[in-house]
């Protein structure tokens, strides 16, 4: 379903800050494929969700969903095959237009646009209908400004808005990380059920361990822009914090950049 | 101050007003739609003008003059946005830069630097000699053209360029080409303003190349006037781009009142731009000076 092959990414090359964020990085993902990733700060992980939604060009290797090679195909193209939601809740939503409004914004994703009125009864109803799933009282208020609105239940949206319209792939880089943790955790189960429902391929970054074990099918783990653990199924089920602090350990990578990965 | 004069005055003051405040609606495609500052417009405007003006000159009727300015002033938008979008110019530069080409061409279209359109002459649709009437069809053009974009920024298109003034991440995430958009925009931007110069060279009857010499500061004005008078009316858009032209008609009334109590007219552009600069400045001044402390609240889904 997505293919990497042997992605490299070199941020600022032939300087002092050359920084190589993707090593010759592959990876394959099979249809419905729950992936979650974790990985010390400045891992790759960003970099690499990044490589696949298209924002910058990628130095070498290939990316291929469903056999189409989309390397060179420009974010906004890419857009077609894949729901994004950001860490920041403020970068999935346009928070001056009304939440139908960005709900319409995202129901035409990945097909003509036009000239027809944007939003009608019929749409509204859709609209309602997704949000009341969501439990959070946002049926009601449609014409509301999404940037009125708190940083959990933009990232509802926005996740509803990214699994619009069946994406092939569902990407989500920490998009709890900036929430509380109750707010956290109600994302994640929403998360979780539409993921389910939906049968989406997704790729979760998260810096909670607890979490990567607990959500998905699969577990990868990244270091200085290299997959180092790739644990699937069976195994993955019974994978523990340990195992996983173990793993990490010896990788051999530097304990600075960890701190934050050994407080969860 | 004459009361008499001054009133007999308005009219006159109601009619560029509402010329500008068509440019004005321009100004605010770009400036608050699409969050750009295109300074290409103190060009355009003129384009618009020596357009009219030189095809009224050679025999053409007065509407096709108005429509081939309108296309003009796109023209000259989409030039300013494939500087911005395809070569990477910082949109207040590539405005600029367009703006100094639009001044070459404008003395080219015109062929020297000032073009006479006496209504006497020409069949010109709005005049200072006739105020009134004017007065009917410019409130004719001012409800076709908020009509037309409330229509066009309503549709699924109209919207995506809307979002991509908004959030340019959040839009290419969700397919939108911003760097296109970007280029309707002010493309539609620009036809505006010309097609507003090409009213004012009818009305005043003439085109100067030194006409749209802070044409900008003027529309921002009126886009800023326009925000503070339909504040507290709701968000609807066609309320606000009617503030825009209430807007114009404000900045005018007021030159009209200034020059009237007898103030050096030279010192006019420096008022303009000083009362810009102070509500530009407002919102900053607000977060640097005035911010109380708040507690940081967390989301609470
Ligand atoms: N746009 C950029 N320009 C320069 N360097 C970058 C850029 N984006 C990322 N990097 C660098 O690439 C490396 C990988 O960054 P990336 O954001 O992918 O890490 P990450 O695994 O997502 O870390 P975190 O857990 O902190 O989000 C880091 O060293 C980072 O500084
Ligand atoms: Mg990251």
């Amino acid at each position: 379903m997505l293919e990497l092959k042997n992605i490299t990414k070199i941020f600022n090359p032939d300087t002092a800050n050359e920084k190589v964020a993707l090593d010759n990085l592959s990876l394959t993902l099979e249809d419905g494929d729950f992936v979650t990733v974790i990985g010390g700060n400045g891992a790759g992980k960003s970099t690499m969700l990044n490589a696949v939604a298209g924002t910058f060009p990628v130095d070498a290797g290939s990316i291929i969903i469903d056999g189409e090679d989309i390397t060179k195909l420009p974010e906004y193209k890419r857009a077609k095959f894949i729901g994004r939601v950001f860490q920041d809740p403020m970068t999935g939503t346009a928070a001056d237009m009304w939440i139908e409004e960005n709900m319409a914004l995202a129901m035409r994703r990945g097909k003509s646009r036009g000239f027809s009125w944007a939003i009608n009864d019929k749409d509204r109803r859709i609209y309602r209908q997704m949000l009341s799933r969501l439990d959070l009282g946002l049926e009601d208020r449609l014409f509301h400004k999404v940037g009125l609105l708190s940083g959990g239940q933009r990232q509802a949206i926005t996740l509803l808005m990214a699994s619009m319209n069946h994406p092939k792939l569902l990407l989500l880089d920490e998009h709890t990380a900036a929430l509380d943790p109750k707010t956290a955790a109600k994302v994640l189960t929403i998360t979780k059920e539409i993921v389910e429902e939906e049968k989406l391929t997704t790729i979760m970054i998260t810096h909670n361990m607890k979490d990567a074990i607990a959500y998905g099918n699969r577990l990868i783990m990244m270091n200085a822009g290299k997959i180092i653990l790739d644990i699937k199924g069976e195994e993955k089920a019974k994978l523990t914090v340990e195992d996983l602090l173990n793993a990490f350990a010896k990788a051999g990578s530097d304990g600075a950049a960890n701190d934050r990965m050994l407080l969860n | 101050m004459d009361f008499m004069n001054w009133l007999a005055a308005m009219p006159g003051a109601v009619a560029q007003g509402m010329i500008w405040g068509i440019m004005a609606i321009g100004v605010y495609i770009t400036f608050k739609i699409l969050d750009l500052a295109d300074l290409t417009v103190d060009g355009s405007m003129v384009t618009g003008m020596a357009t009219c003006a030189m095809l009224m000159v050679n025999g053409w009727n007065v509407w096709a003059a108005m429509g081939v300015a309108f296309l003009v002033g796109m023209v000259t938008g989409v030039v300013t946005g494939v500087f911005h979008t395809v070569m990477g110019i910082p949109a207040i530069l590539a405005g600029i830069l367009t703006q100094l080409i639009l001044w070459s061409v404008n003395l080219k279209i015109m062929g020297k630097a000032n073009q006479a359109l006496p209504a006497r002459n020409f069949d010109v649709l709005v005049t200072q000699l006739r105020k009134y009437e004017s007065l009917v069809y410019l409130a004719l053009a001012c409800v076709i053209i908020v009509a037309a974009l409330y229509w066009f920024f309503g549709t699924r298109y109209g919207m995506s360029i809307r979002a991509t003034g908004c959030n340019e991440k959040m839009s290419r995430a969700q397919g939108i080409n911003t760097s296109f958009n970007k280029v309707v925009g002010l493309a539609l931007s620009n036809g505006i303003v010309a097609f507003s110069g090409a009213l004012l060279a009818q009305y005043s009857g003439k085109a100067d190349i030194s006409d749209g010499r802070g044409a900008i500061v003027i529309g921002l004005a009126a886009v800023i006037i326009g925000e503070v008078i339909v504040s507290r009316m709701g968000h609807n858009f066609v309320i606000r781009l009617s503030g825009v032209l209430l807007g114009g008609i404000a900045y005018y009334i007021v030159y009209q009142t200034v020059i009237f109590l007898g103030l050096d007219t030279d010192l006019l552009k420096m008022l303009s731009a000083l009362v810009v600069a102070i509500f530009l400045a407002i919102p900053y001044l607000k977060k640097t000076y005035f911010k109380r402390p708040v507690i940081e609240q967390k989301g609470e889904a």
